[in-house]
Order: structure tokens, then C-alpha cells, then sequence
């Protein structure tokens, strides 16, 4: 089985907000699509609706042949998500966290603690194992959440701005992890931070108000000028108004 | 990566959710707070406003006169935080992208609820160690008031959830349980029916009564094991869950 997602006319309304209007791409395995875009442009709304999460107002979802929106469960067996702000229960330590999204992924026994193992070892997380997550700092945080999508080696990754808040170490070592991880996955990831795609992306897709407004490779964007010259020529100031109007 | 085959059944799953909640009552100060608050009120309750020695009878009648009352503001206090935390703190999002169905979700949530507080109700065991050392009491009937204890507990439980389903914000989440529970206790006293009484036909009065906690609790704490009081708890407690996750699945995104 190779491993893509395809999206069709996917929106997202919120009452009168157009939040998603009308988006389609289609990514293969071995693609790594970087998502840019300013703030409120659609994208974590669009990842929401790719993992499963939130319902879209119209449009499909396939995920490796899977319709996520008639038949979700093995879909969703399929992905590994990090949502936006890697949320994880405060009161568990990452042991006992990774070790529930293992079982809730069906794993036992031995199996459990092998891919828990296995996660704990690529984000570097043993120091922490055993202290509550409340009390780990902004990085390591964001690491569990990354642990918890990588665990039972998905075929697609969905990752809403992985790198956030991590120190240049950590953000150099989860490129290398994603880009090492890339030949047998399709991965989407969302950032604010340009260089981000010329460094993992193998393709790269601009959201402007609910709208894809590029879709090329790095390169391509390159050719274009400065990458930051070419996000504000691209995409609008006001993206709320713009989007509502 | 492994090839051993993945559970993915249904119970399973449940199972798996059910154990994460129900460590997470122990791994905060909750789970001892609640069980000492439950043990000291069920106390005064027992022994002075229900005069446990006074009555001279070796029956546990004062001590479960007053659990309704109890469960009224204690268990909302549990199921506020059920749904309202995930939704605030964003792990909603985390749990409902795992390959986990709905039913799941509510059912292993609720049923770690529900088993947390069996496990309050049975420290309650030594006042029943205490009757039967100081006298014979009917020990069927005890076992009976224990049940319809739990059940009715269940099920002041379900519509918390279902409550805290609607809302981040737990304060308004124990406020507006503590007050349908409240609906369904009081719609069996008298006053209340006597407030009916005489403008609404005999029927719908039958009804509200039916519909109250009290009337069901009551007849299970006499000891009167009627499969009817069983399966009114049972069915509010089944309808209650159905309407949280209904309640979910169209509050997540907000
Ligand atoms: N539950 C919701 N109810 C109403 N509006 C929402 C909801 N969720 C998102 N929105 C709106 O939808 C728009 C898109 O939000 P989204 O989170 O997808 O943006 P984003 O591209 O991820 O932005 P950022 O870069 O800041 O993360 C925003 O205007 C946001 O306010
Ligand atoms: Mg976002």
C-alpha cells in the first residue's frame, strides 16, 4: 500500500467566517507538504478536518483509500497528529501518556512498550520520562506531542507547526527526524517559519483566507525572490476581514 | 516496526480509556478530598441528623436516606471536569483523532467515573460492619440500598457528563447539574406534587412522580428489588450518555 491523501473542495464554515473555502490537493508518499500562510488563514482548521476531527461544512477526505467522513476508524489508524499547541494530559508523565495512545492504538504487551520505547528515543525525551507534564518546559511539551504522532509509525503525518517553541538544537534534530522518516510517509506540517520549508518541504502550499494561493516546490518559490517578499505579495494583511467579507 | 496484531476491538479500547481515567482521580489529591468529604458528611448525616442510635434499630435507614442529597452537589463536582477539561485544555482534539469511536470515548470516560465513586460507597463498609455487630440487621436489604446507592449514583453521573459536554467552563457545568439533578430529586416530594396537585390531570401527576429519583431510590432502599427501579436508572443513565455524546460531537470544535 503507498500511502497519499487526497482533498477535494474541502470548507469549513463558521457561521458567516469562511475559514476553509474550498480546498483540493493531493499528496503522495514521499512528499513532505509544508502549509504557510498568515494567521487565521485555515490551515490548523484544514489539518482538524484532515485528522478526523472536525466535520467539514462540504467536501471529501481520503486518506490512503479511506473516506475519513463514511467510514473514520481506519482512517484515523492510519494518521499521526500533533495538533496545534501539542495539547497532552497535564496530570500524566510522558511514560504513562505514550503508553495510553500506544494502547489506544491497539498496541500490547510487548508491542506497547517497543514503539513507546522507540518514540521516547527519536524526540530525546528520557530525561523527562517520569515527571508530570504540567511541569515540562514549552519543548519538551511539544516533543511529547510528537512522540505520541510518531509512535505507531503512520503512514501519514499531519503536524501543526512542529518546531514551535523548541531550542535550534531540537529544531535542526526533529528536521533530520522528519526528513529521515519522509520516503515511506506523506507529510503535512504547518509553519511560520520560512526557511522550515526550504529545509524539509518538498513542496510547499501558501493559504490565504480559506484559498490555496501557490502551490509549488521550494525551489520554484525560491526562483520567485526572498521568501518573505514572496508570502506578503501572496497573501493579504487583514486575513479576517478578508475572510468574512 | 511490529507485526503483533493491534486491539482494536471495542471493549478493549474502552478498557483503555477507562484505566487513564480512572488513575487520573489517584494521581491528583481529588480522589482522597472527595473520599474524606463523602465519609465525614455521610457521617453527620448518619449519626446526627439521622439519629443512627437514637432509633435503636440495627437498620441502615438514616444512612441512606441522605445519599440523594449528598450526590447532589458531590457528584457534579466529579463529572464537571469529565468533558469541559478535554474541551479547554485541547486534548478533546488529541483523543477524538485516536482510532477510537465515540462510544468509546463516553462509555470508558463515565464508567471510570461511576467506578470511582463505587469505590467512595464502599468505604462506607464499616458503618455496615457496625450494624451487624450491634445488632441483626436484614442484610438483603442493605445489599439492595447499596445498588440502588450506585445506580442512582450512575446516574447523576450520566447527566453531569452530559452537562459538562456543553460547557468549558466548569462552574457553569456544576451549576446547571447540581440544578437538573436537583429536578429530578424534588419531583417526587410532596410539596411538589401537592403544587401539582388539582390543574394537572391524575395521569401526568403519576408521571412526575414516576420520573423523580426519590420514588425509585426510595423503593430499592426498602429493600424492594424491582426490576422497573433497576431499569428506570439503567435507561436514564443510557439516555443521558447518548445525549452527552451527541452533546460532543456537535460542542468539539467550539
Ligand atoms: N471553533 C471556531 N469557531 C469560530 N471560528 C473559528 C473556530 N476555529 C477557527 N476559527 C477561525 O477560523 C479561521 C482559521 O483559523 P485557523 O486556526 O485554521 O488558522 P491558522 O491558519 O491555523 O492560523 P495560525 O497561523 O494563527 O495558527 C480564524 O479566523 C479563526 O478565528
Ligand atoms: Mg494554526
Amino acid at each position: 500500500m503507498t500511502a497519499k491523501i487526497e482533498i477535494r473542495d474541502l470548507s469549513k464554515h463558521f457561521g458567516d467566517l469562511k475559514a476553509v473555502d474550498g480546498i483540493s490537493f493531493a499528496v503522495e508518499q514521499g512528499e513532505v507538504l509544508g502549509f504557510l500562510g498568515p494567521n487565521g488563514a485555515g490551515k490548523s482548521t484544514t489539518m482538524k478536518m484532515v485528522t478526523g476531527f472536525l466535520p467539514p461544512t462540504a467536501g471529501a477526505i481520503s486518506v490512503c483509500g479511506h473516506d475519513m467522513l463514511a467510514d473514520p476508524l481506519p482512517a484515523k489508524r492510519l494518521i499521526g497528529y500533533l495538533p496545534e499547541g501539542a495539547p497532552a494530559y497535564p496530570d500524566m508523565t510522558p511514560a504513562e501518556f505514550l503508553d495510553f495512545v500506544a494502547g489506544a492504538r491497539g498496541f500490547r504487551g510487548a508491542a506497547r512498550q517497543a514503539c513507546v520505547d522507540q518514540a521516547v528515543d527519536r524526540v530525546n525525551l528520557d530525561e523527562v520520562l517520569h515527571q508530570r507534564i504540567e511541569t515540562l518546559s514549552k519543548g519538551f511539551k511539544r516533543r511529547v506531542g510528537l512522540a505520541q504522532a510518531i509512535l505507531h509509525d503512520p503512514p501519514v503525518l499531519i503536524l501543526d507547526e512542529p518546531t514551535d517553541g523548541l531550542d535550534p538544537n531540537q529544531k535542526h534534530e526533529v528536521r533530520e527526524l522528519i526528513r529521515g522518516m519522509a520516503a515511506g510517509k506523506v507529510i503535512i506540517l504547518s509553519t511560520h517559519i520560512l526557511e522550515e520549508v526550504a529545509a524539509v518541504c518538498t513542496r510547499a502550499i501558501i493559504i490565504d483566507r480559506g484559498h490555496v494561493v501557490l502551490d509549488e516546490t521550494p525551489a520554484a518559490l525560491a526562483a520567485r525572490g526572498r521568501l518573505d517578499d514572496v508570502f506578503r505579495e501572496v497573501t493579504s494583511r487583514d486575513t479576517r476581514a478578508g475572510a468574512s467579507a | 516496526m511490529s507485526t503483533a496484531p493491534l486491539a482494536t476491538g471495542f471493549l478493549s479500547v474502552t478498557g483503555v480509556l477507562f484505566r487513564r481515567e480512572l488513575k487520573s482521580y489517584f494521581a491528583t489529591p481529588v480522589a482522597f478530598v472527595f473520599t474524606f468529604i463523602f465519609l465525614f458528611l455521610a457521617g453527620i448525616f448518619t449519626f446526627y441528623l439521622g439519629g443512627f442510635f437514637e432509633r435503636g434499630q440495627a437498620d441502615l435507614q438514616p444512612f441512606f436516606a441522605y445519599h440523594p442529597y449528598l450526590y447532589l452537589f458531590l457528584i457534579p463536582a466529579i463529572a464537571m471536569r469529565l468533558w469541559s477539561e478535554e474541551r479547554k485544555s485541547g486534548t478533546i482534539e488529541l483523543l477524538l483523532t485516536l482510532p477510537v469511536s465515540m462510544s468509546a470515548a463516553v462509555l470508558g470516560k463515565f464508567l471510570a467515573a461511576w467506578c470511582f465513586t463505587a469505590i467512595v460507597l464502599a468505604c462506607t463498609f464499616p458503618i455496615w460492619i457496625t450494624v451487624n455487630v450491634l445488632g441483626s440487621p436484614d442484610n438483603g436489604v442493605i445489599v439492595a440500598s447499596y445498588l440502588g446507592s450506585l445506580l442512582m449514583a450512575g446516574t447523576f453521573l450520566a447527566i453531569g457528563a452530559c452537562v459538562s459536554a456543553l460547557t468549558k467552563n466548569q462552574v457553569i457545568a456544576f451549576v446547571v447539574s447540581v440544578v437538573v439533578c436537583f429536578l429530578f430529586i424534588v419531583a417526587g416530594l410532596p410539596v411538589v406534587l401537592g403544587f401539582f396537585e388539582g390543574w394537572v390531570s391524575q395521569d401526568v401527576l403519576d408521571i412526575i412522580a414516576m420520573s423523580s429519583f426519590l420514588t425509585h431510590y426510595e423503593a430499592l432502599v426498602r429493600g424492594v428489588v424491582d426490576v422497573r427501579n433497576v431499569l428506570y436508572f439503567l435507561s436514564l443513565m443510557a439516555f443521558w450518555l447518548v445525549a452527552g455524546a451527541v452533546a460532543i460531537d456537535t460542542k468539539k470544535a467550539a
